[in-house]
């Protein structure tokens, strides 16, 4: 089956852009009975465009299993993409060569949810933080270690953490540790997928600020992945929702919260808990539940739960339509829209 | 709403004992809750909000854990001395419970169904087919439209959002007084979330009971609550209405946390933020426990153990900032 797959060009093929994500998928197989076979898939990931430029933070929300997670690790090639392109500064990453590949994938670093799983419990910090450096640099051992040291003072770490073990940390200090050893190479673009979700309340922004003051130190590029949007749109330039594998709206984060377009993005920021008892908002609040994305309903996606979904919705899949020139948007409701 | 305090929870201490360490999880408690009324607990991860509504209910791990003071007055009955047998008769009734995680609070192998009209039967004489009818309302009560169908399913066939509501018609089956809610939204997605809420207080108008809210979402606080208790290692450093909290918060640690949340109606580059983290709660030392992370600190703070005050009408605070302040309103800034 050969499906064509759907380019947008906002803002056009501006060389500002760092990474440029073409009609992505990640389908996983679903395999059952005596001889494995697969009948059928789930469509994590399911034709998503969108580029991110120099130095902007770029957020992706969404709810539980809505492709999140499965997106940043295809980027990263931690998965391989069932079709798409990810043209990372200027490089279409299919077509590089196993070295090249290699120095194309040192410029992207991941910073994990869970920092405790993903740092390695039997090695001291400071050869959590040297070890990428020794897979991806020839630098000698002295440079590594001043490197070290320089990178623990710039995340807020105390000299003697360099010699203990990450057990001996609390969440915010190992979130601190993960991001050290993600900056450890130098890299141009970090995917941090949900980096503050473990973290309580008043530890949660210190990481936050110390993740703004380091794009600034660094000049970084972000992709934030997080499922809580008012955590997304503090850090996020621009900002993307995601519902079932699929991209429901993405633009720039305060347009988008003051005039949501896509019924989705209207119902999740509406259904967000303000801090203000003041406040007696109207909510809108969806009915059912988010289907399974290894069955998602024909036609749009949120057909089943979207308040003004009418006949063409259950039929015909919305293609992504540029509106008010920085924003696009998955829904019939705007067909015509220009 | 009334006056009547329906619970009255008083220099509650539950520790445990590990080891030869001694966890102070709840240090000198006190707060009521009136009847109709919605009280939330608000605090940060280890601060003792979970042992305190456990030690409500009398569901303190027996082998580690202990209340080893004070009182839980329930209708003006101390019920903290009461047997295991004598609480199962107020618990389910008198007093329900809904957990952040419901699969870990039903039972994997048995249906929706009988979980329901278990709790039914053992707290009313009634035949089984009438408790499968109240059962089949109650699941329609709790927004769950294909009711019939659920009840012969197990729980693992259910989303998240469709057990927490299974738990919220078994916690309400009984017309329960006091509902105890420990994080019943914090593992759903935002939508659902916006579900879940809107049917507790749906829950709470037409069965006029009360509810005990925890949660660490200053969000849900403001939306739910009439009342907040902040809790800060073992100990409430804080108490007011709602609107009184957020509008003039006093504690130094409540205002580092209401500064230190992203708001998403805010434009904002960079978050206040509180320094350092919780104490464990086997290192609790003398005077004020936030005073590490405290801006405002004073070497009197670390000399003597802090009273919570009430410096007005229904607010009270833990900080000496506020030493000899009754009735006024001064404020820190
Ligand atoms: N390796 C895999 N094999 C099969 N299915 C997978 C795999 N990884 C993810 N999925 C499925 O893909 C969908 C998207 O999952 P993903 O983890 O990307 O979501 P997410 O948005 O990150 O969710 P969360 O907020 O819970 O982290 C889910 O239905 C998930 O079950
Ligand atoms: N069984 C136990 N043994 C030893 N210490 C315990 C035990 N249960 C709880 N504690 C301690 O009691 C303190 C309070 O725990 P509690 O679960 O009440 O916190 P909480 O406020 O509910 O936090 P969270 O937001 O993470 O749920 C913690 O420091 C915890 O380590
Ligand atoms: S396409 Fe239809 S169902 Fe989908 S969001 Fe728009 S109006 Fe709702
Ligand atoms: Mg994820
Ligand atoms: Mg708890």
């Amino acid at each position: 089956m050969t499906e064509k797959i759907e380019v947008n060009h906002v803002g056009d093929d501006n060389s500002d852009y760092l990474l440029r994500v073409e009609g992505l998928k990640k389908y996983f197989p679903i395999k059952t009975g005596l001889f494995n076979k697969t009948t059928g898939h789930v469509k994590a990931v399911d034709d998503i465009s969108f580029n991110i430029r120099k130095g902007e933070t770029f957020g992706i929300v969404g709810e539980s299993g809505s492709g999140k997670t499965t997106l940043g690790r295809t980027i990263l090639r931690l998965l391989d993409p069932t079709e798409g392109k990810i043209i990372f500064n200027g490089k279409d990453m299919a077509e590089l060569k196993q070295t090249e590949l290699r120095r194309t994938r040192k410029d992207m670093q991941m910073v994990f949810q869970d920092p405790y799983s993903s740092l390695n419990p039997r090695m001291r910090v400071e050869e959590l933080i040297e070890e990428p450096m020794i897979i991806h640099s020839d630098d000698p051992q002295d440079v590594r270690k001043k490197r070290v040291k320089k990178l623990l003072d710039t995340v807020g770490l105390s000299g003697d953490a360099a010699r203990k073990y990450p057990h001996e940390f609390s969440g915010g200090q190992r979130q601190r540790i993960g991001i050290a050893r993600a900056l450890a190479i130098n890299p141009k673009l970090i995917i941090a997928d949900e980096p503050v979700s473990a973290l309580d309340v008043s530890v949660q922004s210190q990481v936050l600020n110390l993740l703004s003051d380091l794009q600034e130190e660094f000049n970084l590029t972000y992709l934030f992945i997080a499922h809580d949007l008012s955590v997304v749109k503090h850090i996020s330039d621009r900002i993307g929702v995601m519902y079932l594998g699929k991209m429901m709206e993405l633009g720039p984060k305060d347009t988008l919260y003051e005039k949501p377009l896509h019924p989705y993005t209207e119902a999740l920021f509406s259904a967000i808990p303000i801090p203000d008892p003041h406040l007696e908002k109207e909510r809108i609040i969806l009915e059912g539940d988010i289907p399974s994305p290894s069955n998602p309903p024909t036609g749009c996606v949120f057909q089943t739960r979207c308040p003004y979904a009418f006949d063409k919705c259950r039929i015909e899949t919305p293609i992504q339509k540029e509106v008010d020139g920085e924003r696009l948007v998955s829904c019939h409701l705007y067909e015509d829209a220009q | 709403m009334s006056n009547d305090p329906l619970l009255e929870v008083e220099n509650l201490k539950t520790y445990f004992f590990v080891g030869d360490q001694t966890f102070k999880a709840v240090d000198g408690v006190s707060f009521n809750i009136n009847k109709g009324e919605i009280l939330s607990i608000v605090g940060e991860s280890g601060s003792g909000k979970s042992v305190t509504s456990l030690s409500i209910l009398g569901l303190v791990q027996k082998q580690s854990g202990k209340i080893v003071d004070g009182e839980i007055r329930y209708n003006g009955k101390d019920i903290s001395k009461l047997s295991n047998k004598e609480l199962t008769s107020i618990r389910g009734k008198e007093i329900s419970m809904i957990f952040q995680e419901p699969m870990s609070s039903l039972n994997p192998v048995l249906t929706i169904g009988f979980q329901i009209i278990e709790g039914i039967r053992r707290h009313n004489k009634i035949s089984k087919r009438e408790a499968k009818k109240r059962a089949i309302e109650l699941l329609k009560q709790v927004g769950i439209a294909r009711a019939n169908e659920i009840y012969d399913d197990y729980p693992h066939q259910l989303s998240g959002g469709m057990r927490q509501r299974v738990m919220i018609a078994i916690a309400i089956s009984c017309n329960p007084n006091l509902l105890i809610a420990d994080e019943p939204t914090t593992a759903l997605d935002v939508t659902i979330q916006a579900q879940i809420l809107d049917l507790m207080k749906r829950v709470k108008d037409e069965f006029d009971s009360s509810i005990l809210l925890i949660t660490h979402d200053l969000g849900v606080v403001a939306e739910m609550a009439d009342r907040v208790v902040v809790m800060y290692a073992g100990q409430i450093v804080e108490e007011a209405p709602v609107k009184e909290l957020f509008d003039h918060p006093k504690h130094p640690y409540t205002k580092g946390l209401m500064e230190s949340i992203p708001k998403i109606d805010e434009k904002k580059k960079r978050l206040n933020q509180i320094e350092g983290v919780v104490p464990p709660s086997n290192s609790f030392t003398k005077g004020c426990r936030f005073a590490p992370r405290c801006k405002f600190a004073m070497p009197e703070c670390l000399e003597q153990d802090i009273d919570l005050e009430e410096i007005n009408k229904d607010h009270k605070v833990r900080c000496l900032l506020y030493e000899n302040e009754n009735n006024s309103s001064t404020e820190v800034n």
